[in-house]
């Protein structure tokens, strides 16, 4: 108690001088982060109501997860783990940092708690948290500067670089490393000048070597480093707070926000309007997100929120095709946009429409909603609700492509985007062949338990006909007495939402609904992963729905469905579509079924599961007609190559046409083959389960073996 | 400037089925779905660019029954500002210089400045808007694919003409154009503006309306009679390349070449 109460009477003596100093910077600081804080605010106040305030346990859950674990950060192993390594350093450091800024008026503060052994104990573990702290910045420079990941740079469409002001910001969190370093070295170096027993020290740390040091030097001079340090360390630490919200290390303060708020049910898309019902729609006077202020305040939430770490559009397939959308600059650029409409003087918004302006129509339209840049985000920013919002204030004002007018026209007409008649919906199930082997009946005037959800592509795309035909004799195969809904079945709208059209969307979905309630079924199977979306997160009150790769994985645990040993030396593997996987997280059943056939040998792409490559996009992507260097599935294509395998199995009847067409395209026909999930399973069955001969028994043995 | 836009509600051929009747006397009209005429929807866009740039409203009409409503309110949603429907019993079977002769007396009650049609409508006659200029003693391009507004009473046209090349003019107003498809891209127009649009009154003349004779008009006063309706034999089939990939390439580049598609 002595002893403390000494070393609070020297440091006070070489802080003294500083006393009006730093309480000037004290205020000024806070003051003006206070003041850059309202300011950032102004946007977020006119922003659109998001309904983020409801399950605090689940979002307190979410910042355990995200924000306190890191959870997304060893997704990329090395900037991960760094960024692990500070931000532990961080949380350690932030009573240190207050305590410290403290010291500078009151020599003797000591933040409750902290006086005896668990002070200490804070002490040594700071003093490495600093140091690792210091060294990861180190780090994060050399790399940004001599390494240059390829993330990292800003395409000069895009505008100027950001790694001045990376290095600047990196740098200046190692300077306030030091600068706590050095008050820590020089407090304790005069502690022992003055014959007081150190305690414990953080050998090898940096404020342990800089002690070292100093030990020698006059005790003048110690005192004279410990009050550079402290002021260096206050205008560092208060620079930095009032200069990250100008930039991209915002996320510092922003993230824990971000996280908490993020959205829950990521399947289920945006509302037109979080504050407008269903029914009261027609009452807006405008649809979608057509000036900045239209943006929800989560949504600009993200944009200060975003760390620029470029893991977006490293996995976003239209960027890495050359189409003209970077998530990453999605939110760069409406960062920027704040940053100039809403300045910390003067007047705030323009009311300027952000398509035409900061975005091009054609960047709104690249995105095939695969939902990669969300799944690897670590901060949880969203961009498929502002994608839609995007493209419904596009929709609203008659901004559409001309490809894709026709087919939305189609869709209201005919209910299909082909522009096809209604009774011909059901022509795939009276193919001859097919009709002798599989009779499917439709629910107009049959009842069933179990409803086949066709769709569109399946049901008129004249290649997609044998994905539902082998669907259909799969569920013939298990028994499942099912029908369709033939002429009464419209397209299920999914993509027609996600493009923006949200009263058509709702018009199809309600055809639907009605018809699927009016069958009596119980639940529902599609082979379609879109439809399966629509169905199980836009539509409401339906009976649950499941993949076809659901039902027949369950059929091969209960024995129900049995494969024959595959034949040939062919290599297999799966595309996981976006719809099936990371929006549904429908990964292990279609591998189940492909591993349970015998003799089948599957690899796996460098891009699978979650960080699955988007084959390019279904529904209407596929008839719109992007700016691009090479097409998207030409690129899935080639990561399929690469595995070493030669057939691509997919299970989405999108995929199937993207694949198909890309295979010719790079110029692999021959070589490569694409097959569906469903077909494959067909082609594969064992028809009938003889009675166990002999030969049962030794196919069995091969299926074993060949497992 | 006014701009009057003359349109028509058509089988959409890229949503239908067309097929003759079992007497051939006409299409199969059964599950139709209709939309407006193509090149009609160009002219309106067209007229909507025009009024965006100098001012002025726009007017859609057609000549029909309350079905067609439908496409004009369609335009309306598109941004048009007045909807017309022409529609009477005795108009119906009239030829094209009866549709001509209607739009006329209707044109004559207003004060249009310019009036645009499509360039034709799925009878492929493309007759109306050059009647109706003859009619009206108002000067008429067709296939016109570019329209800049000089002053209040000219405007400079660009018109296609063979070979793909470009013919520009000048031409006074009032006048009568005929659109080309192609001279922009036309906006979307989704369910809302359609529904924003749904109880718009539209208004309505009928043959009195526009003081026309009933004679003069209608089946009876067409001088154009439909006899027939049948599908051609096919003719003698494609030309088959048969080659290595790349010596059919050529070949095709050589064909194109002389057909005076590549230059």
């Amino acid at each position: 108690m002595v002893a403390s109460t000494q070393a609070a009477a020297q440091l006070g003596s070489w802080l003294a001088p500083g006393y009006a100093l730093f309480l000037c910077i004290h205020f000024l600081g806070v003051g003006s982060f206070a003041y850059i804080v309202m300011r950032r605010m102004v946007p977020l106040v006119r922003a659109q109501s998001d309904l983020r305030f409801d399950h605090p346990l689940e979002r307190l859950g979410r910042v355990g997860k995200f924000w306190l674990g890191q959870w997304k950060h060893p997704r990329y192993k090395v900037a991960g783990t760094v960024h692990i390594l500070f931000f532990a350093g961080f949380i350690l450091l932030a009573m240190r940092a207050f305590t410290v800024l403290i010291l500078g008026t009151s020599p003797d503060f000591v933040m409750p708690g902290m006086r005896g052994e668990l002070g200490h104990v804070y002490e040594v573990v700071t003093d490495y948290a600093a140091t690792v702290v210091f060294l990861c910045m180190i780090f994060a420079i050399v790399r940004r500067v001599v390494f240059k990941p390829a993330r990292y740079e800003v395409p000069s469409k895009f505008g100027k670089a950001h790694k001045a002001d990376a290095v600047f910001l990196l740098a200046l969190i190692a300077i306030l490393m030091l600068a706590d370093s050095l008050f820590e070295a020089a407090k304790a170096a005069g502690q022992m000048q003055a014959g007081q027993i150190a305690h414990f020290s953080a050998a090898y740390s940096l404020p342990w070597l800089l002690k070292t040091v100093f030990v020698s030097a006059s005790l003048s001079s110690i005192g004279q480093f410990c009050f550079a340090g402290y002021l260096l360390h206050e205008i560092t630490f208060y620079f930095l707070l009032c200069y990250r919200p100008f930039g991209i290390q915002f996320h510092v303060e922003t993230s824990l926000f971000n996280v908490y708020f993020s959205k829950l049910d990521r399947e289920v898309l945006k509302p037109v309007r979080w504050d407008v019902s269903e029914e009261n729609l027609d009452q807006l006077t405008s649809f979608g997100v057509k000036t900045f202020e239209d943006f929800t305040w989560k949504h600009m939430l993200d944009f200060y929120s975003c760390a620029d770490c470029g893991r977006c559009s490293d996995n976003c397939p239209a960027n890495a095709a050359g189409r003209p959308l970077s998530p990453r600059f999605l939110t760069i650029k409406a960062r920027d946009y704040a940053f100039q409409h809403y300045p910390m003087f003067g007047p705030t918004g323009n009311g300027k429409a952000l398509v035409g302006g900061i975005y091009s129509e054609d960047e709104i339209w690249s995105c095939t909603t695969c939902g990669a840049c969300e799944e690897e985000c670590p901060l949880l920013i969203e961009y498929i609700d502002k994608i839609v919002d995007l493209r419904r204030g596009l929709v609203d004002e008659g901004r559409v492509p001309q490809s894709l007018q026709k087919p939305l026209k189609a869709l209201e007409s005919r209910g299909n985007p082909y522009g096809k008649m209604e009774k011909k919906r059901s022509d795939w199930i009276n193919a001859k062949d097919f009709q002798q082997t599989c009779r499917v009946k439709t629910l107009d005037k049959n009842g069933a338990d179990t409803l086949y959800f066709v769709d569109s592509i399946t049901s008129y795309d004249e290649r997609m006909h044998s994905i539902g035909r082998a669907t259909a004799k799969i569920l013939e195969h298990i028994g499942e007495n099912f029908g369709i809904l033939g002429a009464a079945e419209k397209d299920s709208g999914h993509e027609v939402r996600r493009f923006g059209e949200e009263l058509l969307f709702i018009s199809l979905r309600d055809q639907n609904a009605e018809a699927i309630r009016a069958s009596g079924v119980q639940k529902i199977v599609t082979a379609d992963p879109h439809a399966l979306n629509a169905l199980k997160h836009d539509y409401k009150n339906v009976p649950p729905v499941e993949h076809i790769s659901q039902v027949i994985a369950r059929g091969v645990k209960a024995g129900k469905v049995k494969f024959n040993p595959i034949e040939g030396d062919k290599v297999y593997t799966y595309h996981d579509p976006c719809y099936l996987g990371r929006h549904n997280q429908i990964y292990d059943d279609p591998r189940e079924v492909l591993d349970a056939i015998p003799g089948l040998r599957r690899v796996e792409m460098k891009r699978s599961r979650d960080r699955s490559f988007c084959c390019g996009g279904g529904g209407l992507m596929l008839f719109y007609e992007p700016k691009e260097e090479e097409r998207i599935g030409v690129k899935r294509v080639r990561m399929a190559a690469e595995a070493g395998a030669n057939v691509i199995v997919t299970a989405c009847p999108f995929c199937m046409a993207n694949i198909e067409d890309a295979i010719k395209v790079a110029g692999l026909e021959g070589k490569m083959t694409a097959i569906d999930i469903a077909e494959l399973a067909e082609q594969q069955m064992v028809r009938e389960i003889p009675p166990q001969t002999k030969s049962t028994f030794e196919m069995q043995a091969e299926c074993v073996a060949g497992r | 400037m006014e701009i009057l836009v003359c349109v028509k509600r058509v089988p959409d051929t890229s949503e239908n089925e067309i097929q003759l009747n079992a007497a051939g006397s006409d299409i199969e009209r059964d599950e139709l779905v209709y939309s407006i005429n193509e090149p009609d929807n160009y002219a309106v866009e067209e007229a909507l660019q025009i009024v965006g740039r100098v001012g002025g409203k726009v007017t859609v009409v057609t000549v029909g029954n309350e079905d067609d409503e439908e496409v004009l309110r369609r335009e309306m949603a598109m941004g048009a500002n007045h909807g017309v429907l022409i529609s009477d019993d005795t108009f119906a079977g009239s030829d094209g210089r009866g549709i001509a002769a209607i739009l006329k007396r209707f044109v004559e009650q207003g004060s249009y400045d310019l009036i645009l049609t499509g360039v034709q409508a799925e009878a492929g006659a493309a007759e109306v808007g050059g009647m109706l200029a003859a009619m009206l003693d108002y000067p008429f391009a067709s296939l016109v694919s570019a329209i800049e507004v000089i002053d209040g009473n000219k405007l400079k046209i660009s018109r296609e003409i063979e070979g793909g090349n470009k013919e520009i003019s000048e031409i006074d107003l009032p006048c009568v154009l005929s659109i080309q498809t192609g001279i922009n891209d036309p906006r979307y127009v989704g369910m809302r503006g359609i529904r924003a649009v749904a109880s718009v009154p539209i208004a309505t003349y009928g043959v009195s309306d526009l003081g026309l004779d009933p004679n003069s008009v209608g089946a009876k006063a067409a001088k154009v009679q439909r006899i027939d309706y049948f599908v051609p034999t096919v003719g003698k089939g494609a030309e088959i390349l048969e080659g290595s990939r790349e010596e059919n390439i050529d070949k095709v580049l050589e064909l194109v070449a002389a057909k005076g598609g590549l230059k």
